[in-house]
């Protein structure tokens, strides 16, 4: 009973604080995050096969940035500027867009369990990439613009499996998703195996996720999923009365088909191009919106940039997780996501079901 | 006397027609009760006068405003609304929820100004819920959630409140309460109110209209000691009801009998 008693008073204390959420409390979490992602990307560029120290690192940024000799070991400056820094910047920019692809797709399906990969919106992007990828100089598509359209016939192919006689259904959706990517999941293999001979990564790199190869799109990605991501956070406000409802939103005066359609295309976009660089990775959108939320509530004004930045920081450090455990040789990311966000998804389902 | 609502020969269909010609009009403080037995297309009524649903033919206007020709931004500003249910999977504080209530008045992108956070406690005050105002609306009781809905729809001081079925999660004291704050509102606010409800004793006590809907059309539409009668609700709902007049209030009052007198 006092037990009972106490973390009654405890959850009465913490919710207290929460009672909303305000401008401080989001830049008070925005800037923690944004330390603790920094320190990470300085972690993850020191280790490796060779360890830099972090000295070095600052030395080489600064050298990039303004072209003055960094005075330090060529290779060194090779391993930093070409392969550590860009697989941190992809990595970064790929946890971020997944985890606000997520948000934004749980809020519009009204469901927490929503997620880019469960739905099988990511690895059918996967199939319109190696489409392109196959086919692209002929049809004139880039690998990118193919995913995006990949995604998007997805998440619509989905949405209509999913739909009851009574609107969409968790349970019906995420059915439906499991199956859409299963079969999506059939058509990669096939395709990789029967049409592609060497020309592509391999089947498993698709599935699974690979954050070692396609360094020379991280520019125009990055640009893309960046204006994706604030585009999302730009309908936060709407989204939050999307969460309760699409009558109630509307009759509380927000413009529902518009930031429907213009958030199911943008995080069908950043999941694509997401897709498009680094392969299938799956779970990133489900696990992070929700610690996101347990931790500091559901307004999405804070899940949308919070996700962004934990996001980031979890695929970072599942990818240096992911080539270190077992150097040489590298685990793909997809696989350590995958042994986390399985767990979670099931407790998830469990807990709903209650 | 002007009226604040008009509703004009809506006509609403959805693989039958579930609204035929239903017009009435609501002044000023007016509380209108909608009656009628399930499946009458009281729900749907209320959701043309809100605007959710656009009818096939007919106008609704708010303040001499045809409601097609507003955004759904200016109509918010105008109306506020309560469903039957709204849950949520997301754990939203009541605070934030009430709220959401005042989105029509903000920037689409921001924070609440002082103002709305101003109204949303007053909204919550009003609706004894501000002590739990940190809770997550989804570890809330029906009956509190029910009351926290109530505190975001007068949260935006909406001239028209619609509300389908408010009481129905409460118990008789909760249902009055909310129904004397709604009084005090239509006194206070110059607000007018549309309810559904099954409560056909408090609407009689609480409402200037009663309006009778069977299969989407008017059956009676008046003040409640002139179209409550013993007839007309036994025609309404097809029960065996008797009606007779409160002794303390003079407003009719509706007693069901089990027995089957009526055949």
């Amino acid at each position: 009973m006092r037990a009972a008693a106490m973390t009654g008073q405890a959850a009465e204390t913490r919710l207290w604080m929460r009672e909303r959420l305000t401008r401080r409390r989001l830049a008070i979490t925005i800037a923690s995050l944004l330390v603790i992602l920094a320190v990470l990307s300085m972690a993850a560029i020191a280790i490796g096969s060779e360890h830099i120290a972090f000295g070095e690192i600052l030395n080489v940024m600064v050298s990039e940035i303004t072209g003055r000799a960094s005075g330090i070991q060529p290779e060194h400056q090779t391993i930093i500027a070409e392969i550590r820094l860009p697989r941190v910047l992809m990595a970064i920019i790929v946890g971020a867009s997944l985890s606000v692809a997520g948000a934004g797709y749980q809020a519009l399906l009204r469901n927490p369990l929503a997620d880019p990969y469960i739905l099988g919106i990511s690895t059918g992007a996967a199939v319109g990439a190696i489409l392109a990828t196959l086919y692209g100089q002929a049809l004139f598509v880039s690998r990118p613009l193919a995913a995006f359209v990949g995604a998007l016939v997805t998440i619509g192919v989905v949405y209509v499996l999913g739909r009851g006689r009574q609107g969409t259904s968790t349970d019906r959706l995420i059915l439906a998703g499991v199956i859409t990517n299963s079969f999506c999941s059939s058509i990669v293999i096939f395709l990789l195996t029967a049409l592609a001979g060497s020309r592509l990564p391999s089947a498993f790199s698709w599935l699974m996720g690979d954050m070692s190869g396609e360094f020379r799109l991280i520019p125009a990605a990055f640009v893309l999923m960046a204006a994706g991501m604030v585009v999302i956070f730009g309908c936060a406000r709407s989204l939050n009365l999307l969460m309760i409802g699409e009558e109630d939103a509307l009759a509380l005066g927000v413009d529902v088909k518009r930031v429907k359609l213009v958030v199911y295309i943008t995080a069908s976009l950043i999941t694509g191009a997401s897709v498009a660089i680094s392969g299938v990775i799956g779970f990133v959108g489900l696990i992070i919106p929700h610690a996101v939320r347990l931790a500091g509530g559901s307004d999405n004004r804070l899940v949308i940039p919070a996700s962004a930045l934990a996001g980031a920081a979890f695929l970072l450090l599942a990818d240096t997780a992911g080539r270190t455990i077992v150097a040489p040789r590298e685990i793909h990311v997809g696989v350590i996501t995958a042994l986390v966000g399985s767990p979670v998804f099931v407790y998830l389902l469990l807990r709903r079901m209650d | 006397m002007t009226s604040l609502l008009r509703v004009r020969d809506i006509n609403f269909s959805y693989a039958g027609p579930i609204l035929q010609g239903v017009s009435f009009d609501a002044a000023e403080a007016d509380i209108v009760a909608v009656l009628g037995p399930n499946g009458s297309g009281k729900s749907t009524l209320l959701k043309t006068i809100v605007g959710i649903l656009s009818p096939k033919s007919g106008t609704v206007s708010v303040e001499s405003r045809d409601l097609a020709k507003l955004s759904r931004r200016e109509a918010a500003q105008l109306i506020g609304y309560v469903a039957q249910e709204s849950a949520s999977m997301f754990p939203l504080t009541a605070m934030e929820y009430v709220l959401l209530g005042r989105f029509a008045f903000g920037k689409l992108i921001g924070f609440e100004s002082d103002e709305d956070v101003r109204e949303a406690t007053r909204a919550m005050e009003l609706t004894e819920t501000y002590s739990f105002k940190s809770r997550p609306i989804s570890e809330l009781s029906g009956g509190e959630r029910q009351r926290v809905m109530f505190a975001r729809a007068i949260a935006s001081r909406p001239r028209l409140l619609v509300l389908d079925e408010p009481a129905a999660n409460l118990d008789i004291a909760h249902q009055v309460k909310m129904l004397d704050l709604m009084k005090r509102l239509t006194q206070e606010r110059g607000m007018t109110v549309v309810l559904v409800t099954h409560e056909l004793n408090l609407a009689a006590e609480f409402a200037t209209r009663v309006l009778m809907l069977k299969s989407g059309r008017v059956h009676a539409f008046g003040e409640p000691s002139q179209v409550m009668t013993q007839r007309k609700l036994r025609e309404l709902f097809e029960a065996n009801l008797m009606v007779d007049v409160n002794p303390m209030s003079g407003a009719p009052r509706v007693t069901v009998s089990a027995s089957d007198a009526l055949h």
